[in-house]
């Protein structure tokens, strides 16, 4: 096995993580590790198209990187940790890396909610088929719905017309006023990018519905619910995803305290464990411009860099109020709650069904009677669903977070 | 370019390419099968869902979201 030694280990190349990596690098004396499971670093906003990062922003950070002695490890899951080590699995074998101080910049995955139709192949996350887009999926003419809530769907639908696909509908769950209030407020939010693209996209001339979800999908069409009526859409593709959820496994293994499903941290993003801080959406879901900020405080922090970290506070600040904003505007409405039917899979890992999970009062009961969660991904889609569906909140989490090949173990 | 199999049909990607989308790209939607049978397809693009679980060179179980194509790789999907 492979050991490393690093001064400031980063688990997470994303916004937060480039941020936090170029920060430390301030203090010269420091050893810097980044390490991602994805194989180009720049996370999910930034993600690389065919291997290419594009966005600007992530190639100014590339290039401050480049310059300094940062380690830079791609496709290795972290999924143990021992001691001040934690334990990743890389295409060519095990690694331990041994840190002084840690930075978590785990970011977030999609929410996905099930519906009777959800597990169809044609059926995807909305930030997903971007994803496998920018990763050389062709969907030139193909005709698409997206369909869920949050700012991403905008997102998405922007990049997949650009992409030549053909956007038949963006249906958005939440109510006109939340989406109205939300707008007004942007004009003092760090982030220009939901007002820009929503005004392109109804440029574009792209169906955009408001108090609008589905209801179910098969391989030709989507029916979506819109002010009591439902609609069949057809389509290619269906792509839906209901906002995002914070990827704190690895926080919760360390034994890091987390709060309302997020990791609690200090002014200086420091955990509850002296030595672990956290940054970006772990700590609260206020896309790039909080992870930016918060990295670069974890970043100078973690490296004794006080007066930088504290001249950032005041941005800070900014970020927090927009992530609240986005919560309160994309709340999840409570009809969502009752699309499955009792034969729809909600753990699609191990295929439990609604109605085999009903009789159950919480998630680990229904672990026992059922398998709900204890497939490969490990709970981290169907937990969101259940912790939705039926308040289940009190999923576990014990090594290894990912499966790894038993001989990494 | 990069040419590699997948169930044992040539195919010609840009480089750069997943592996997900190279199956996409080849018309298969079938990724793996689901513990009951039900054929699956990627799904969160990102490495977390492990829905577009493959066969890759003979290794099962690779997430085909996070391997990036090369030449003379095999695929085998829907297994």
């Amino acid at each position: 096995m492979n050991k490393v030694t690093t001064d400031v280990l980063i688990v997470g190349g994303g916004p937060a993580g480039m941020s936090a990596a170029v920060a430390a690098s301030g203090n010269d004396d420091v050893r810097i590790t980044v390490v991602d499971d994805n194989p180009r670093i720049g996370g999910q906003i930034w993600r690389a198209e065919l291997g290419k990062l594009k966005s600007v922003e992530a190639l100014e950070l590339l290039a401050l990187l480049d310059q300094q002695w940062i380690t830079l490890v791609n496709n290795a899951s972290v999924f143990s940790n021992d001691g001040s080590s934690v334990l990743a699995e890389t295409p060519s074998g095990r690694i331990q890396i041994e840190y002084k101080s840690l930075i978590l910049a785990t970011g977030a995955r999609e929410r996905l909610l099930p519906f009777p139709g959800w597990t169809l192949p044609n059926v995807l996350g909305a930030a997903g088929l971007q994803a496998l887009v920018k990763g050389g999926l062709d969907v030139q003419d193909k005709r698409i719905v997206v369909a869920g809530t949050g700012p991403l769907l905008l997102v998405a639908a922007e990049y997949l017309t650009s992409k030549g696909a053909r956007i038949v509908a963006i249906c958005e769950q939440t109510t006109n006023k939340k989406l109205d209030r939300f707008a007004l407020g942007l004009w003092r939010s760090p982030s220009k990018i939901v007002q820009g693209i929503s005004l392109r996209s109804k440029l574009r001339g792209i169906p955009y519905y408001r108090n609008a979800w589905v209801t179910k999908a098969d391989l030709q069409s989507v029916t979506i619910q819109h002010f009591g009526q439902t609609t069949d859409i057809e389509c290619d593709m269906f792509a839906c995803g209901f906002h995002l959820v914070p990827n704190i496994e690895l926080a919760q293994l360390l034994g890091c305290e987390v709060a309302d499903g997020f990791v609690s941290v200090d002014d200086y993003q420091q955990t509850s464990i002296s030595d672990v801080y956290c940054a970006g959406e772990p700590t609260s879901i206020g896309g790039v411009e909080a992870a930016v900020v918060e990295g670069k405080i974890a970043g100078f922090a973690a490296t004794g860099q006080i007066i930088e970290a504290n001249s950032l506070f005041r941005a800070r600040k900014k970020t927090t109020a927009f992530a609240k904003a986005l919560d309160q505007a994309f709340e999840l409405r409570d009809e969502l709650k009752t699309l499955a039917a009792s034969s729809t899979i909600v753990c699609r890992c191990e295929d439990v069904q609604y109605g085999k999970l009903t009789d159950h009062d919480d998630f680990r009961m229904a672990k026992l009677q059922t398998r709900c969660g204890m497939g490969a991904c490990q709970g981290r889609i169907c937990g969101a669903a259940v912790e939705f569906l039926f308040g289940w909140k009190d999923r576990s989490v014990r090594p290894p977070i990912f499966p790894v090949k038993m001989e990494n173990l | 370019m990069i040419t590699l199999t997948i169930n044992k049909i040539s195919i010609t990607v840009d480089e750069g390419t997943t592996i997900a989308a190279a199956i996409l790209n080849a018309g298969v939607t079938a990724f793996r099968k689901s513990v009951t049978g039900e054929p699956r397809g990627a799904v969160c693009g990102m490495g977390i869902c492990f829905e577009c679980r493959v066969t890759i060179d003979g290794i099962a179980h690779q997430r085909s979201c996070n391997v990036i194509a090369a030449d003379g790789m095999e695929v085998v999907t829907d297994e």
